[in-house]
């Protein structure tokens, strides 16, 4: 028996609607719940002052500082070096075994569970550097993490930029490194920027890497040395522990406008870079 | 009349390939010299040996001479990006830059060093004034040259190219994408570039380029078939190859 293709076609759309119904469907479950049990107990006084008694009273001021210096330390670290990890990937180097082996590596490196790069910050930074439970430890660890995410969509995002616009800038008498600064690179922000945005939302997120590395003091980091915890980390503890839930769901808002409010402000960025070079 | 540039016994291979087979001529100062043939002639690859594009191709072998002023461009002492400012070339396709209409043509200029922001506004405004654009476009410099419409486009990077002050401007085909009106006024910009640069336009179009060149070269499978003045090229071929293919019988 033959079908119509009319009802096919129907029955795929439908099928289709469905499936990215059901992925926006869960997200809004997880931040209604979120909101619903945490929102009664987010207000300006908890987000600016400090943690007590563990954090079964007062606010998250010092995580929330722990986590935009941890996030932003590790993303002005990794973006330089992974920007010219993919830059001599993609412009300096031929295919040959040695790029192969690069980017075996790099691929390896972002499987690799974050538990164990706690373990190796542990090990490398806190112990054998003796740099202790610090910012710093934490920092490094987490610039290795997000390392493979920038490097690769980077190489992506470089590799999309047509050749043609290319020979034309070198027609225009531009160098080879005048040709990627002017050029190449301008026309592979949307893409770098989609990865700078991924590596924040691991930043922070993780919790594992970090209590390995930052530890988890509640006081505020004041230097690099400074031991200190993120909002992600203080809301494990605070659920793990038995602590408060209700304080541990009052951070996950905070938590998850953040992210929001930090996508909304990399969306902006994009469209006025793409503004700017298109 | 002075010689601009002049190949000697150039020959060139695509690997195994030989796509240019001894080439010898010679380019008249302020002139337009036409290069014309079927695709695969040759003619493309000859200007990319010009302007030193060739260097972006892989496997290519190279045997003779190319000399502009009599000095040798395939010397290994040239500066490929110095040849570059001295050598301006338009591609078939237009490809504005991903920015505004001001800061493609003011893309050359600035590589050059030049900053200061009114020798670059009058370097931008001479050269869209002689690539026929200005007036379309002064009112809005500032947009992204990619909203300009094709010949517009094609136009923008004749200005660009202009910017560079270069000697020589080599134009591949440039109209191949344009309609009449757009085609017209590139032709036009370009009878009253001669004064001032040495040009060589490649173009597959025969009336274009009796149209509007001095002198004309004839290439097939890699050879330089005819090459005299257009006048003569276009009334008088001396190869039958030459009359068959101006007449439309092959190409």
């Amino acid at each position: 028996m033959r079908i119509n293709p009319r009802y096919i076609n129907r029955l795929v759309r439908m099928g289709l609607n469905v499936q990215a119904y059901f992925t926006v469907g869960i997200l809004i479950i997880i931040v209604a719940i979120i909101f619903f049990k945490g929102f009664p107990h987010t207000n300006f006084a908890f987000i600016f002052s400090f943690p007590e008694d563990m954090g079964r009273e007062g606010g998250i001021f010092p995580s929330i500082v722990g986590t935009i210096q941890l996030a932003l330390l590790s993303i002005l670290l990794a973006t330089p070096l992974g920007l010219g990890t993919a830059i001599f990937l993609t412009e300096y180097t031929k295919e040959s075994l040695f790029t192969k082996f690069i980017r075996f590596g790099v691929e390896s490196l972002a499987g690799i569970p974050s538990i164990l790069y706690g373990l190796f910050g542990f090990i490398f930074f806190v112990i054998k550097l003796k740099m202790g439970w610090s910012l710093l430890a934490g920092v490094l660890t987490m610039t290795i993490m997000i390392l493979p995410t920038i490097i690769r969509t980077s190489e992506e995002a470089i590799r999309a930029v047509p050749r043609q616009l290319r020979i034309v800038s070198y027609s225009l008498s531009a160098s080879k490194w005048e040709t990627i600064k002017k050029v190449v690179i301008p026309a592979a922000i949307p893409g770098i920027l989609t990865g700078i945005m991924l590596s924040i939302g691991r930043a922070v997120g993780e919790t594992a890497a970090i209590i390995f590395t930052m530890g988890s003091s509640l006081r505020l980091p004041l230097s690099l040395m400074d031991s200190g915890r993120t909002m992600a980390v203080h809301f494990y503890i605070l659920a793990r522990e038995g602590i408060s839930m209700e304080k541990a769901y009052g951070t996950a808002v905070v938590l998850v406008l953040s992210i929001l409010l930090i996508n909304i402000l990399a969306y902006y960025i994009m469209n006025k870079a793409i503004a700017r070079y298109s | 009349m002075d010689t601009k540039i002049a190949t000697d016994r150039l020959r060139l291979s695509f690997g195994e390939t030989e796509v240019l087979k001894t080439i010898s001529i010679k380019v008249h100062k302020n002139t337009i010299t036409g290069f014309m043939g079927p695709s695969g002639s040759g003619k493309s690859t000859l200007i990319s040996v010009i302007n030193r594009m060739i260097d972006f191709e892989n496997n290519v072998r190279i045997e003779g001479d190319a000399t502009i002023d009599g000095t040798s461009i395939l010397d290994g002492s040239i500066n490929p990006i110095e040849l570059r400012r001295r050598v301006g070339t338009v591609f078939a396709v237009p490809i504005p830059l991903p920015r505004s209409i001001f800061e493609n043509v003011a893309y050359g200029p600035r590589l050059k060093g030049t900053s200061d922001r009114t020798t670059l506004h009058h370097i931008v405004e001479d050269s869209l004034k002689k690539a026929f654009l200005w007036d379309e476009v002064k009112d809005r410099l500032g947009t992204s040259a990619l909203k300009l419409s094709g010949g517009q486009q094609q136009r923008l990077c004749l200005a660009r190219t202009l910017a560079l002050k270069p000697e020589i401007i080599l134009l591949d085909e440039p109209c191949s994408g344009l309609d009449p009106i757009s085609t017209a006024k590139i032709e036009d910009a370009l009878s009253e570039l001669k004064s001032e640069y040495t040009i060589i336009l490649v173009s597959n179009n025969t009336k274009q380029i009796a149209r509007i060149s001095d002198f004309s070269a004839f290439f097939y499978l890699g050879e330089l078939i005819e090459y005299d003045t257009t006048e003569k090229v276009f009334t008088a071929p001396s190869e039958t190859k030459t009359e068959d293919y101006i007449q439309g019988k092959f190409g």
